[in-house]
């Protein structure tokens, strides 16, 4: 019989602030073990906290973009368990009244996929397990700020699930609101799975905690759901738990059940008032709001003409787009820009991020016009390209210096080509003969003699009459 | 000894020093040291404060003055307990806000006064450093939980001090030790640097022998800190003037639900008399009501204990103060270091609070005296519109001899059925001296205001104050 595979995902997404969400203690990754540390993050007795108010704009930032109806008065609330890294003893976050409810996003297939609600929390520390015989506690990255974004069960698949995650980083990204950064544990997710029989009752749901890349996440849901299916077909029953992914085994493994849950005797904190997030803010923030990558796509292949292949890779990352954009901005044909943004540009970046580009979109948009203009050969413009990188100089610059203005007086072509033809006796009576294939070692002896400077289309036409 | 005013004078007037004014109080916290009223006498750290305020020369309304502050207050390098066995050695690493502001007054801070333990309890008999003695008789306590707070200001050791009221924390002890004290509106005072015990009730205030003292001190410590999220952004007026300015056509409200049978009959004539003396000063006088009081008591122990389960859960071990167990593994660490740093108690309401919280009990125990709380709220609000202030005993008795009631948290707990509505609504209170009873023992009269009226409060208080004279007795071998 057929099994359905029911996903629904809690994202925690870093807020990328300067400061922390209730201090001023910097956020930045990498410091010495508790140099981004104070009275406050620390939990030293009498601190208090005191909300930053850049983060507030990012988490709301990101539930205008996810659709979500944002709250007037939300509250923060004391979620309360013992842990080392965890300095206060509970951890602040919101629970009966998170500021964003409802909102989603909508996959390729068409398909929504509904958000149960975005609420605003602090991160816990780090413990760091030194041998056998203690441990040390890294407080860094504790009161950092996150959103948690829940959505309903509403994925079908560890591919859906997938598409789901990685198109909410995009749009994370996109906005400037989280940088996206898995590894360094800036977008991480845990996944409720349960199986069942289509038309029945939803399963037992299963909770896979904390796994930090996308195909971990894809393999960690194919085990579990193979786990649960197997389980329930040998007459076994899925008991509610939390388990942990072990990538190198590719299992999950019991962590804690149902009954050894933490009750965190949520309650409100009496240390901060209701968040409230006036109309003007929203309105402002509203008003800000940039187009999102898929409605970029959407206008790239609509407005612009361009393959939705291509949309989606320009769309991808914000700064690539903006410079496909301000290129076209110049003049440049939009399919032109394209194809020399997913060719050359992305290539030269290797492993940097995009926002590394120095090339400028005025020294593109230039080059794809002086070849559009003929001043040179498709061959010369990807012969500089790699001098136009660092940004300084811009392409007609470079042409000029170097002499590398294409040739299109016929006279000349005309010779070279005569010369060509006469050296090369035994080639013409075979292209005579009907070996038509040898028109490009014609044109390739051509552009050699004219040190491939000559315009293609003029030796191509010279050619074709000289032997015609 | 003299008051603030006095010794600020005789500071700005070049007739004695800082140091000088430092050192006298630092020989009277040790002519009384059977008081037990400090924690830490921090007699170096004082004096260095006292050259550095001899050289500068400040002007400020605490200039020169010697002052002291329960020992809750983080000061940046002196040790700091809250009373408790779990933090007995920590060293502060940072100053509290109202520390630094006392020091920008020009004060002079010369140690750490005793208290309940994390400021739970009503006689200071839960310190891990023993209760403090009232110095009205040694045999008796001088209030809790800022005990130590009452006492030093009692004996004359220092004009001034800060303590803190979660539920009568500040009146209580001032009414048992025949001082002012005075709990601020909610929000009035930064809380930052103080330790919590309950957070939506705690606030700083001060302790003096005149209401003009308080006023001077409340001026310095008031206003608005970004650093503490509920402290209140508004101006802060200039508490000390038009003090004299009398309770003509003042309307004090009379609630009858606090002058029932139970308060002590020297309790009682005492209080009716200090509202004779009001009529007879031109105040008129309004019967109210406060329904909800009865269940005042209630409510509040839930709401502070659930809080305070909370507050406590960072003394864990890990990061500073007492760690026992650590080699045994995590859970036999925060078990260990927990058990033998907290004392009764302090566990008493942190198990209390855990259960007011737990899944299933959060409903009918946390949200319902939530719901109490807002009827309170409403009461004060309904008797304020037809008054200015309400005239009320601070106890319904006098000091209790120490080990009285130790026995009998409930007891214990009845110590603040007339000041823990006033946390509960937010409201300022301040008790004043209106008497003593058959035994000697002084008697608080309780006044409380409007929120961020604490001006009209201290006003009216001066005004009886200026009326009688038990502000000028002092405790027997008190100069």
């Amino acid at each position: 019989m057929e099994w359905q595979t029911v996903i629904g995902l809690e994202v925690h997404a870093q807020l990328s602030t300067q400061t922390k969400l209730f201090c001023r203690c910097a956020t930045t990754f990498g410091k010495a073990a508790n140099e981004n540390t104070c009275p406050v993050c620390l939990a030293l007795p009498g601190a208090l906290p005191a909300l930053n108010a850049h983060a507030v704009e990012l988490a709301v930032k990101a539930a205008i973009a996810l659709g979500c109806d944002v709250q007037r008065e939300s509250v923060f609330a004391r979620k309360n368990y013992f842990y080392p890294d965890l300095p206060k003893g509970y951890q602040i976050s919101q629970y009966e009244r998170p500021y964003a409810v409802g909102g989603g996003l909508t996959l390729d297939s068409g398909k929504h996929v509904r958000l149960v609600r975005i609420h605003m929390e602090e991160d816990a520390g780090k413990n760091v397990h030194a041998g056998t015989s203690h441990s040390l506690v890294d407080y860094n990255r504790a009161c950092t700020p996150l959103i948690e974004i829940v959505s309903e069960p509403d994925l079908r698949g560890a591919e859906e699930a997938g598409e789901y995650l990685k198109r909410l980083r995009q749009i994370l990204m996109a906005l400037e609101v989280c940088d996206g950064n898995m590894e360094e544990g800036s977008f991480r997710c845990d996944v409720n799975v349960s199986v069942n029989r289509p038309g029945e009752k939803l399963g037992t749901r299963v909770e896979l905690k904390n796994i930090n890349s996308f195909k971990f996440i894809g393999q960690a849901i194919e085990y579990e759901v193979q786990r649960q299916r197997e389980l329930i077909e040998g007459g076994g029953k899925v008991v509610q738990e939390t388990r942990l992914y072990d990538a190198e085994a590719k299992t999950t493994r019991s962590m804690r059940s149902k009954e050894d849950a933490h009750d965190y005797r949520y309650f409100p904190d009496p240390d901060l008032p209701p968040l409230v997030i006036d109309a003007a803010l929203l309105d402002r923030l509203r008003r800000e709001a940039p187009e999102l990558p898929h409605a970029k796509k959407k206008r790239y292949v609509e407005q612009l003409g361009l393959p939705p292949y291509d949309a989606g890779v320009l769309t991808d990352d914000r700064h690539i787009a903006a410079f496909f954009e301000a290129t076209i901005a110049l003049g440049a044909d939009p399919k032109a820009a394209s194809n020399w943004i997913m060719g050359e540009v992305l290539r030269s970046l290797d492993d940097k991020g995009a926002g590394a580009l120095a090339l400028k979109p005025a020294q593109l948009a230039e080059l794809i016009a002086l070849i559009k203009d003929g001043v040179i050969s498709g061959k010369i413009a990807k012969d500089i390209f790699s001098d136009l990188l660092d940004g300084s100089q811009m392409p007609k610059a470079i042409v000029d210096q170097k002499g590398l203005v294409q040739v299109s007086d016929t006279g000349a072509i005309d010779a070279a080509v005569a010369q060509v033809i006469a050296a090369n006796s035994k080639q013409v009576e075979g292209y005579k003969a009907g070996n038509e294939k040898l028109l490009g070692f014609f044109v390739g002896q051509v552009m050699k003699a004219m040190g491939g400077k000559a315009n293609p289309t003029l030796v191509n036409e010279a050619l074709k009459r000289a032997l015609g | 000894m003299s008051t603030i005013e006095q010794l600020r004078e005789r500071f700005i007037a070049k007739k004695a020093s800082a140091t000088e004014l430092a050192r006298e109080a630092i020989a009277r916290a040790k002519k009384h040291a059977d008081l037990n009223a400090f924690i830490t006498l921090d007699e170096v750290g004082a004096l260095k404060a006292a050259a550095a305020v001899d050289a500068q020369r400040p002007e400020g309304p605490l200039a020169g003055v010697p002052v002291a502050v329960k020992d809750l207050f983080m000061q940046d390098g002196t040790r700091t307990t809250a009373g408790s066995k779990i933090l007995g050695d920590h060293v502060a690493a940072y100053d509290a806000t109202t520390v630094q502001k006392l020091r920008a007054a020009g004060a002079v801070i010369i140690g750490k006064l005793n208290m309940d333990e994390f400021a739970m309890g009503s006689s200071n008999e839960n310190s891990a450093f023993g209760p403090v003695k009232n110095p009205w008789d040694q045999a008796r306590t001088a209030g809790g939980s800022s005990g130590g707070s009452a006492a030093a200001v009692a004996a004359r050791i220092v004009p001034g001090t800060l303590g803190t009221d979660t539920g009568g924390s500040i009146r209580e002890p001032a009414a048992f030790s025949g001082i002012v004290g005075m709990k601020p509106t909610y929000g009035r005072v930064s809380r930052y640097g103080v330790i919590a015990f309950a957070s939506s009730l705690d606030q700083v205030g001060p302790f003096a022998t005149t209401v003009t003292d308080t006023a001077h001190l409340l001026a310095a410590i008031a206003g608005h800190d970004p650093k503490d999220s509920t402290s209140a952004d508004r101006p802060v007026p200039a508490y000390a003037r038009g003090l004299e300015d009398g309770v003509k056509g003042v309307r004090l409200g009379v609630p009858k639900e606090y002058f029932t049978d139970g308060i002590a009959p020297d309790v009682r004539r005492a209080v009716d008399a200090a509202i004779a003396v009001y009529q007879k000063l031109g105040a008129t006088l309004v019967d109210v009501s406060l329904p909800h009081t009865e269940h005042a008591i209630a409510a509040y122990y839930l709401l502070c204990t659930a809080e305070a389960s909370s507050n406590l859960a960072r003394y864990d071990g890990v990061r500073y103060g007492l760690s026992k167990g650590r080699e045994a593994g995590l859970a036999p660490m925060y078990d260990r270091t927990r058990s033998e740093g907290f004392g009764d108690e302090v566990k008493r309401r942190v198990l209390l609070g855990t259960y007011v919280l737990s899944a299933g009990y959060y409903d009918a125990y946390y949200l319902k005296a939530q719901k109490v709380r807002t009827l309170i709220v409403r009461d004060f609000q309904k008797a304020h519109e037809q008054c200015d202030a309400l005239i009320t005993p601070t106890v319904p008795f006098t000091a209790f001899a120490l080990g009285e009631k130790t026995q009998d948290p409930l007891q214990m707990y009845l110590a603040d059925v007339f000041t823990v509505s006033c946390n509960m609504a937010g409201l300022p209170g301040v008790s004043l001296p209106c008497g003593f009873d058959a035994k000697g023992l002084p008697i608080g009269l309780q006044l409380l205001g409007k929120a961020f009226d604490e001006h009209a409060l201290l006003r009216i208080a001066r005004a009886y104050e200026r009326e009688t004279s038990w502000h000028e007795r002092t405790p027997p071998g008190v100069a």
